[in-house]
């Protein structure tokens, strides 16, 4: 129990910490932070001025600005934006489905084409299979998720027409068609790394001796593959999945970008070049309290697969 | 002498980068309804012995000789022929059970994977004097003692109703009282059900009071073969005696000597006897003998050109 | 003899090859791309910012070897220049993080106590940041340009070669000719910029080579979204998207030549990293 609260304790710590370096980056911006925050010197007027003053309470001191910020925060009141003038929540919440879909359905495709791939390598091992596949993967995490994007758009999208090019669509299978180029651009740099960890954790636990137990008696080799040596490995390749997967919400980024899709990657991009800092920072925030979560949830799952591990706990 | 159940022929067993064979020319036979073990150090190819019967080989290695199971030849079988061969007619009762049991999964899968139904496995669990079998197929390796564990393993080896039961130094880990739980039941079993019982031990004692024959291994070579009572009276080759002198017995005060020197390993190449670094009689002639079995008065063997321990 | 069968997975001998052939391939692509980048004002048959509307998105052919793009640039000048930025401004990159990192990996390791407690509390945040979104942040605050890009990736950097060199300074502190120069009175900078850094060196270096393939991907990466390089610059990031729109045109030159050539590069530093690393982390 009292593992759970000193772990749960140290991810609220990173989490203050990180929320922290997101409010106080702007303090680092050369010149006043009001202008900054208003958007640059080219449109500013003394109302926008003092709006910014009093939404960000800039006279008082750094640590009570901050604790008002993220008690708003916690109360979804992220601000206004200065490009949109909507609420910034809404603009997040608006497009946030796109970005979940889009992680989701990467992340369908690079467990089923990176596990897939690893246990072929695993019992394929030592052999030409084993090698494609290792050389394979790593020529796929040499290419930029960008460049993958390009390429694909250029093959399947105009020169075969098989997906369109940009949008999100609509309907599940319309969704399905416009997010499967993006989904595999982003899901492609991820195949390596989750094909060698199963690949290697499948080896490691090939290796145990009751495999060779179960081999002594004469359990079919599938069975021994599936419920021995597949079944003992889940832990390293469910952790690694649910990392890799915490991550893509950065790799949306770029992906959103490159296939247009108004998502919150995107958003952030946009809001970037327009210097809209509330909204670059509300999205900055969710993605990183996105990834934390994510990954602290795969830590509290690995038990759940490892009775040894639970009994250890206990 | 009834025909022989498993009956392994001059097998010579060789890894490349070795610079001796892991077996050399290992000869040795099990009837049905006998006990039979296998004494030696470890190293010596007990263990490499007992797994051939299950046409299991180390990685790499070339085998030549025979393994016959009930007039079959092990050595050829692959495939689909080889896995029933293991299903079925021989079973295997590992040293650390803890090891033996996938952790993550039931007791009651592990019986179920070895080809006993859901019912069968209770009423397995019940013949090796298992506890509340109901329960304990339901829980998973951890929840249970060394000695339960080792149960569960004899229940899982007797569930495709082998005819040769292979036990790998089966009570090593366990503790002394449980030990002897252990053997009896065993002993019980194999008189149950008809059984060979290969067992391998480093415990010649052990073997001398529990078997009917042994079998002596040194580097991978056999060295005595003997019914257990000539072989306790009168110990032939001097890796037995060596044996028998260093490990203490109830009741005497007579000091212990350790045998000098270790046995070889897999790296060091000899010529002669294997054992002639460490032995007391070594003569010239010992360094240049290439060893094989010698017959001796009693029925027995041993490979010693030694006066006085063979005579024919 | 009997051919023994050796079931599956059961061997878990793994033979390290080690791929020379592959190694010298990638080798000298890489020196060729080099040579490329140095000699571009030779080789480049037009200067790399020509710009002819006249002939905008001509495919390949005599008069320019990988065609143009939409401004009628010539695709092959733009791509022997943009090597230039594309191969500097990732050694910058690392320059910038190697200084830093190694600077706080070596005081963390020395030191010990609260100053090893701050450096991986410090760590521990950043890490927070998945992917590029540190360096997005920096870039928020400070403003698009090559120069910011490849200061806040250095920064974004410096943990991981934190995080190595500490490992590797750590048992470094504990060999003995530390312990007998401590004896001899000399001072820790001392001992560690004389001899303790230059001993790690090679490792390190190797390191470098590693993330050398991951630097060039962060950077065009981040020109891509338009942080890095900017116009009229014809770094490969910003190349691939000025020619993302011509693509739907069905002239897919002008995203796909920039964008083979980082994928080129990469795969070959990929290649050539793991056995340099392999290499030189050897003594």
């Amino acid at each position: 129990m009292s593992l759970i609260l000193r772990r749960l304790a140290g991810v609220l710590a990173t989490l203050l910490a990180a929320s922290f370096v997101i409010f106080a980056a702007v303090y680092a911006a050369p010149g006043d932070p009001a202008v900054f925050l208003a958007g640059g010197r080219d449109k500013l007027t003394p109302e926008r001025l003092a709006q910014v003053r009093s939404e960000y309470h800039l006279d008082e001191p750094l640590f009570v600005q901050y604790g008002r910020w993220l008690w708003d925060c916690l109360h979804l009141d992220l601000g206004r934006s200065f490009k949109y003038s909507d609420q910034v929540a809404d603009l997040v919440a608006a497009r946030f489905p796109t970005t979940l879909q889009l992680v989701l359905y990467a992340t369908a495709l690079f467990v089923v084409l990176g596990v897939g791939a690893g246990i072929l390598a695993a019992v394929k091992r030592s052999t030409w299979v084993d090698s494609a596949v290792v050389g394979a993967t790593t020529l796929a995490a040499s290419v930029p998720s960008f460049v993958a994007a390009i390429a694909l758009v250029s093959f399947f999208g105009v020169r075969l027409g098989w997906f369109p090019v940009t949008g999100s669509g609509s309907g599940f299978f319309g969704t399905v068609r416009h997010l499967t180029l993006p989904a595999l651009s982003l899901a492609l740099g991820a195949l390596a790394i989750v094909s060698r960890v199963t690949r290697q954790a499948m080896a490691d636990a090939a290796a145990s001796d009751h495999v060779e137990a179960a081999r002594a008696s004469g359990v079919p080799e599938r069975d021994i593959v599936r419920r021995h040596v597949l079944r003992n490995a889940l832990g390293p390749i469910v952790t690694m999945c649910g990392l890799v997967m915490a991550g893509m919400l950065a790799g949306t980024v770029v992906v959103e970008t490159a296939f247009g899709l108004s998502g919150i990657g995107s958003l952030l991009v946009g809001a970037i070049n327009t210097h809209d800092f509330p909204v670059a920072q509300a999205v900055l925030l969710l993605m990183v309290t996105g990834y934390i979560v994510v990954t602290t949830l795969v830590d509290a799952v690995h038990p759940l697969l490892d009775p040894r591990v639970k009994g250890a706990a206990r | 002498m009834t025909a022989a159940l498993l009956d392994v022929a001059d097998l010579t067993l060789r890894i490349p980068g070795a610079a001796r064979p892991l077996l050399d020319s290992v000869s040795l036979s099990v009837a049905p309804g006998e006990v039979v073990a296998l004494v030696g150090e470890s190293g010596s190819g007990k263990s490499t012995t007992a797994k051939a019967a299950l046409g299991l080989f180390p990685p790499g290695s070339t085998a030549s000789g025979s393994v016959r199971f009930d007039g079959t030849e092990v050595l050829g079988l692959t495939g689909e022929r080889l896995r029933a061969h293991r299903a079925g007619s021989v079973a295997m009762v590992h040293q650390d059970p803890r090891a033996a049991l996938n952790p993550v999964r039931r007791v009651g899968d592990f019986l179920v994977e070895r080809g006993a139904s859901r019912s069968e496995a209770v009423e397995l669990l019940a013949s090796v004097g298992l506890p509340h079998p109901e329960r304990r197929i339901r829980q998973r390796p951890h929840e249970l003692s060394g000695g339960m564990l080792q149960r569960v393993v004899i229940a899982g080896a007797l569930a495709a109703g082998p005819r040769l039961l292979l036990a790998d130094e089966a009570t090593s880990a366990l503790d002394v009282t449980t030990q002897a739980d252990i053997l009896a039941l065993l002993r019980e079993l194999r008189a149950e059900h008809g059984l060979g019982l290969l067992f391998i031990t480093h415990d010649l004692h052990l073997a001398a009071a529990y078997c009917d024959r042994v079998y002596v291994m040194y580097a991978g070579r056999v060295v005595e073969s003997r019914t257990a009572e000539a072989l306790f009276a009168a110990p032939a080759h001097p890796y037995t005696r060596g044996l028998l002198a260093c490990s203490p017995t109830l009741g005497t005060h007579a000091p212990l000597h350790p045998i000098p020197g270790r046995p070889p390993s897999l790296a060091d190449t000899h010529q002669g006897c294997p054992f002639v670094t460490r032995c007391d009689q070594a003569s010239p002639s010992c360094e240049t003998w290439q060893p094989e079995p010698l017959p001796l008065p009693d029925g027995g063997t041993a490979s010693c050109i030694k006066d006085g321990v063979t005579h024919a | 003899m009997t051919a023994i069968e050796t079931p599956a997975l059961s061997v878990p001998v793994r033979v390290r090859g080690r791929r020379p052939v592959g190694v010298l391939v990638a080798g000298t692509i890489l020196a060729l791309v080099v040579m490329a980048a140095v000699c571009a004002p030779l080789l480049a048959p037009y200067a790399p910012d020509t710009i002819d509307l006249s002939s905008s998105l001509v495919g390949t052919g005599r008069e320019h070897l990988l065609g143009t793009d939409s401004s009628g640039q010539d695709l092959l000048s733009r791509a022997l220049y943009g090597a230039r930025s594309s191969l500097i401004a990732p050694l910058a990159l690392l320059a910038v993080a190697a200084v830093l990192g190694v600077t706080l990996g070596v005081l963390a390791a020395w030191r010990g106590g609260w100053v090893d407690a701050v450096v991986s509390r410090l760590t521990d945040v950043m890490y927070a940041f998945p992917g590029l979104l540190f360096t997005v942040l920096i870039i928020a605050v400070f403003g698009a340009g090559m120069t910011t890009s490849v200061l806040a990736l250095g920064l974004a950097f410096t943990p991981t070669i934190a995080k190595y060199t500490r490992s590797l300074a750590l048992s470094e502190a504990r060999k003995p000719y530390v312990d007998a120069y401590r004896v001899q009175g000399m001072g820790g900078v001392r001992i560690c910029t004389w001899h303790v850094v230059p001993n790690l060196a090679r490792a390190i270096l190797g390191y470098l080579v590693v993330l050398f393939g991951e630097a060039l991907m962060s950077l065009a990466t981040l020109s891509y979204l338009g942080f890095g390089a900017q116009p009229p610059s014809s770094d490969w990031g910003l190349m691939v998207q000025e020619g993302q729109a011509a693509i739907v045109q069905g002239a897919m030159l002008p995203a796909l030549v920039p964008g083979t050539a980082i994928a080129l590069v990469v795969v070959c530093f990929n290649v050539v990293g793991v056995w340099a690393a392999d290499r030189l982390g050897r003594q």
